[in-house]
């Protein structure tokens, strides 16, 4: 039938039109991450970094495997996970531009070969010792001369995955692996924590508590923006701004992504990633499930709709052929 | 005052008042379409669902949209899309609907050009429809102002700068459009103006004429050929609806673009629930950011073509080719120097003509979304070349034309 | 959201359908309807207060601090809160009935209404002298325990939802007192 053909070209043209504008040209602006499937033992690092570095990273690495090997006691670890405590406490302060994180949740959404290596020297586990001459000079650089034995470290991480895991929210993963650095409006979370419920000066309409708030975190964000070189972005809607793939891969890895980034590897596991998708897709793309419940419905209506309006035409244009 | 009988009934009175009944002839009844048509036919009413439906979801947009640098891009992200009651349905309505708008468009420009349906006294239905590609264009840029993402902020600052004439550096027109030395609150407020009020008006006003303008010519059909409308109806009123070549618009020929409109609203609706990210564009997902220029940059993929005959070129150059792209459609009716109304088929190197034309506005739209290196813009330039070339062969080829 | 498909009852358009009725037009035309409805209701959710405006919707005061006979005034939903401290001799005038109106914390009874006049909105203005409320819009007045003494107003100053909390009154909440005089018709629901 001659309209089915010229449908046909029209369809045709339009399908090629599309495949053009999106999926091939995107295939050539953005280069393709494999990613290492969260799987931390720092390959993807070692062939990225310069070559004078790339020795004592394998032997770092190598080294993780074999802490890992350990069987680590959770009893003995819970006293070196007092020196721990002393930064990354409730209320803790900003130390060398940013405040540490709560470690509520680190044995349930980090992994624990990112842990090890974590304590044997965050700037190389984090991927951003190229920032740093002295790798001691990083924020939580001094923990290699406070944690030393393998077997010490070994038992931290036990202790962190028999005392310091169980149940973790999407929000709190947010706020552990990310809130520190990454403030979250929708979310009304600010790297200082929840933004607190305030009121007005009935008299002024002035809300000189909020101020206050408002004033502690600019404070807090310049001292990130000068750490990092730059103020880390607000994830609100970042769930739609990046596709799924490169958070994915970028999380896992923010070199592999971005070259030269400040943002250091997270370490997050299957667990810890899941939870941490969930809460960006809570502020990101809340009406999700509406619109995957709608959807259908829609196109329903629309089936039938198009079916009768094929019965109405037929029946409008009977004898006109 | 005029002589008024007591009516009998409701249209009776509605008739001595509003002459509804003649009015209804002459729009619907004894409106007569040339039964000899496609499906393509349909995508004038289309094109008139989509303006209606961009409307209505920009009117619920609108009530909650703040035109505040400072607020824009929460009040949609956050209020319209997670806090409103389906703001998140009316936000992915009008931005798929505002890109599937121009995919009819083209569709319909191109049924046009390939049946000749602008020529020998269809003139200003061209031009009219010319003039509401141009309204719906700006429509469309200052619409994706208005979010103030990255890239409202950036094409913001591209577009603008066309403005200053390239080696005529004329800066002070480029900031009068924009009130402010950079995209600002003044920017963005008065392309809010342009979105909701003033294109809209201008939109409304385009639709008429182009309506209009098509009475009397009559719609084209797919062999060109010219007929007798009057003798056609009078067939067809007496009751010969299979010999007759017309149809009457209500409800014969709505009731076939009622059928085109159900599918149509399958696929539209598709995009809206499950493929909207070519709509809304992840950079935009980036709050605006005067220090940061994003990485790929790039104009909706309707204005892919013209994008990509502004950038091969040098400054001065670039800008020449940019205008005339703009322009030249408009000068179809009159560039094409052969009398056949007829489909390009049957119009010896028109054929060849037409198949080139959209193929190079393809290839010019896939370079426009590459980055200008290497060998897309090579293929880039040679494909501008082309789309300039295709022009100056058009009045040759068809004054050649042989006389159907 | 879409073209309406006029319904067409008999009417002979072509001449096939001559006097037959369009059965799958109006069909059409009342499927239509019914989505025109389902897009009748997104718009109407659409038009509905945000939850961030609902969520909003709660107040802590704090009576500790609050003198006999002197107004104070808050704000509540975006509408003014009178709190009024009631002294001895302002009991001693006000009847009985009245009295349930009162929010009672320890030794001391307070009125806490919304500050706005029940005939049609206004804002009373308090005269501690004459302790009692005038509402200059239409001239309506109220008692020390905001319960009418002059027309236009129908009714006392609507009581807001409360909880007591200690000395403070959390607005927007309920408890147990707020439920009885609702219960008993002291006040109506704001």
């Amino acid at each position: 039938m001659k309209e089915l053909k010229i449908f046909g070209i029209v369809a045709v043209f339009t399908l090629i039109l599309y495949w053009g504008v999106e999926p091939f040209a995107h295939s050539q602006m953005h280069k393709h991450v494999k990613g290492a499937d969260l799987v931390y033992n720092g390959a993807a690092d070692i062939a990225e970094c310069e070559q004078s570095k790339k020795e004592m990273k394998k032997t770092f690495w190598a080294d993780v495997e074999k802490i890992a090997a350990l069987k680590g006691d959770a009893a003995a670890g819970e006293a070196s996970y007092a020196m721990c405590a002393g930064c990354h406490m409730e209320g803790a302060a900003n130390m060398g531009g940013v405040i540490p994180p709560s470690l509520e949740h680190a044995g349930a959404i980090y992994d624990k070969n990112f842990l090890i290596a974590l304590i044997k020297d965050p700037a190389i586990a984090t991927n951003v010792d190229h920032k740093y001459a002295d790798t001691m000079t990083h924020p939580m650089g001094s923990i290699k001369t406070m944690v030393t034995e393998a077997q010490d470290i070994a038992n931290v991480v036990a202790y962190l995955q028999a005392k310091k895991a169980g149940e973790v929210t999407p929000k709190e993963a947010y706020v552990e692996a990310c809130s520190r650095c990454h403030a979250n409006r929708y979310g009304k979370l600010t790297q200082l924590g929840e933004i607190p419920k305030t009121k007005s000066n009935i008299a002024t309409g002035k809300d000189i508590d909020a101020m206050k708030y408002q004033e502690k975190v600019a404070t807090e964000e310049a001292s990130l923006a000068n750490y990092l070189g730059k103020l880390p972005p607000d994830l609100s809607i970042m769930i739609r701004a990046r596709s799924e793939h490169f958070l994915h891969t970028f999380i896992e890895d923010p070199q592999s992504q971005l070259t030269g980034t400040a943002m250091p590897r997270t370490g997050l596991n299957k667990e810890g990633m899941e939870k941490v998708f969930a809460y960006l897709e809570e502020t990101g793309d809340p009406s999700k499930p509406l619109r995957e419940e709608t959807g259908p419905k829609v196109l329903i209506f629309f089936l039938i709709f198009t079916a009768l309006a094929f019965l109405w035409k037929k029946s409008m244009w009977k004898g006109h052929h | 005052m005029a002589h008024f009988e007591k009516a009998k009934n409701l249209n009776e009175w509605m008739d001595q008042r509003l002459a509804v009944n003649t009015l209804k002839k002459v729009m619907n009844t004894e409106y007569w379409i040339p039964k000899n048509i496609n499906f393509l036919w349909a995508m004038g009413m289309v094109l008139a669902a989509t303006f209606g439906i961009l409307l209505i979801s920009g009117i619920f947009l609108l009530m909650y949209y703040q035109p505040n640098v400072n607020t824009a891009f929460d009040s949609v992200n956050y209020t319209i899309m997670s806090e409103v009651g389906y703001g998140w349905l009316w936000r992915h309505v009008h931005g798929v609907g505002a890109s599937v708008v121009f995919l009819i468009i083209y569709i319909h420009m191109f049924t046009g050009i390939y049946y000749g349906s602008y020529k020998k006294g269809r003139e200003l239905i061209w031009l009219s429809g010319m003039g509401l590609f141009v309204a719906f264009s700006a429509e469309a840029f200052s619409g994706y102002m208005l979010p103030w993402g990255q890239m409202s902020y950036w094409a913001g600052m591209v577009i603008t700068n066309l403005f200053s004439g390239g080696g005529l550096h004329a800066d002070f027109l480029v900031e009068w459009i924009r009130g402010d030395y950079v995209p600002g609150q003044a920017f963005l407020s008065r392309f809010f103006m342009l979105h909701v009020l003033l294109i809209p008006l201008a939109i409304i006003g385009l639709i008429v004429l182009h309506f209009g303008s098509l009475r009397i010519p009559h719609v084209n059909n797919q062999d060109g050929e010219e007929f007798d409308f009057a003798e056609a109806a009078e067939l067809y009123k007496a009751g010969k609806v299979k010999e007759s070549k017309v149809i009457p618009f209500s409800p014969v020929f709505l009731s076939k673009d009622v059928l085109v409109m159900g599918v149509y609203f399958i696929f539209f609706f598709y995009l809206v629930f499950y493929h909207f990210e070519f709509a809304m564009d992840p950079v935009n997902f980036d709050p605006a950011n005067g220090l940061k220029t994003p990485a790929h940059i790039y104009p909706e993929w309707y204005f892919l073509w013209s994008y990509e005959i502004l950038r091969p070129f040098s400054t001065n150059i670039g800008l020449i080719a940019f205008a005339i792209a703009q322009v030249i459609f408009l000068a179809l009716p009159f560039l094409d120097r052969s009398p056949n109304v007829a489909p390009a088929s049957r119009r010896g190197l028109f054929k060849y003509w037409f198949w080139a034309m959209l193929i190079d506005m393809m290839i010019l739209t896939f370079m426009g979304k590459l980055p200008p290196a290497g060998i897309w813009s090579t293929i880039g330039l040679i494909a501008a070349l082309t789309f300039m070339a295709l022009w100056v062969a058009l009045p040759i080829i068809t004054s050649r034309e042989k006389k159907l | 959201m879409r073209i309406k498909i006029y319904k067409k009852e008999g009417i002979s358009m072509a001449n096939n359908t001559k006097g037959r009725r369009d059965f799958m037009g109006m069909a059409l035309g009342g499927f239509t309807a019914l989505g025109g409805i389902g897009a009748l209701y997104a718009m109407k959710r659409t038009w509905d207060p945000l939850p961030s405006v609902k969520a909003a919707g709660f107040t802590t005061i704090d009576l500790k601090d609050a003198q006999e006979n002197v107004l104070v005034v808050e704000k509540w939903r975006g509408k003014p809160i009178f709190i009024l401290k009631q002294s001895a001799d302002m009991l001693a005038n006000v009847k009985e009935e009245d009295k349930k109106r009162l929010i009672n914390i320890g030794d001391a009874h307070y009125i806490v209404c919304v500050g706005l006049c029940t005939h049609l909105g206004c804002i009373p203005g308090y005269d501690a002298a004459e302790k009692s409320f005038l509402c200059a819009c239409h001239g309506g007045t109220y008692d020390s325990l905001a319960s009418v003494t002059k027309a236009p107003p129908p009714r006392g100053l609507d009581i807001p939802p409360f909880k007591v909390d200690g000395t403070k009154l959390v607005l927007g909440e309920t408890g147990p007192e707020y439920e009885k005089m609702l219960a008993d018709g002291t006040t109506l629901k704001v």
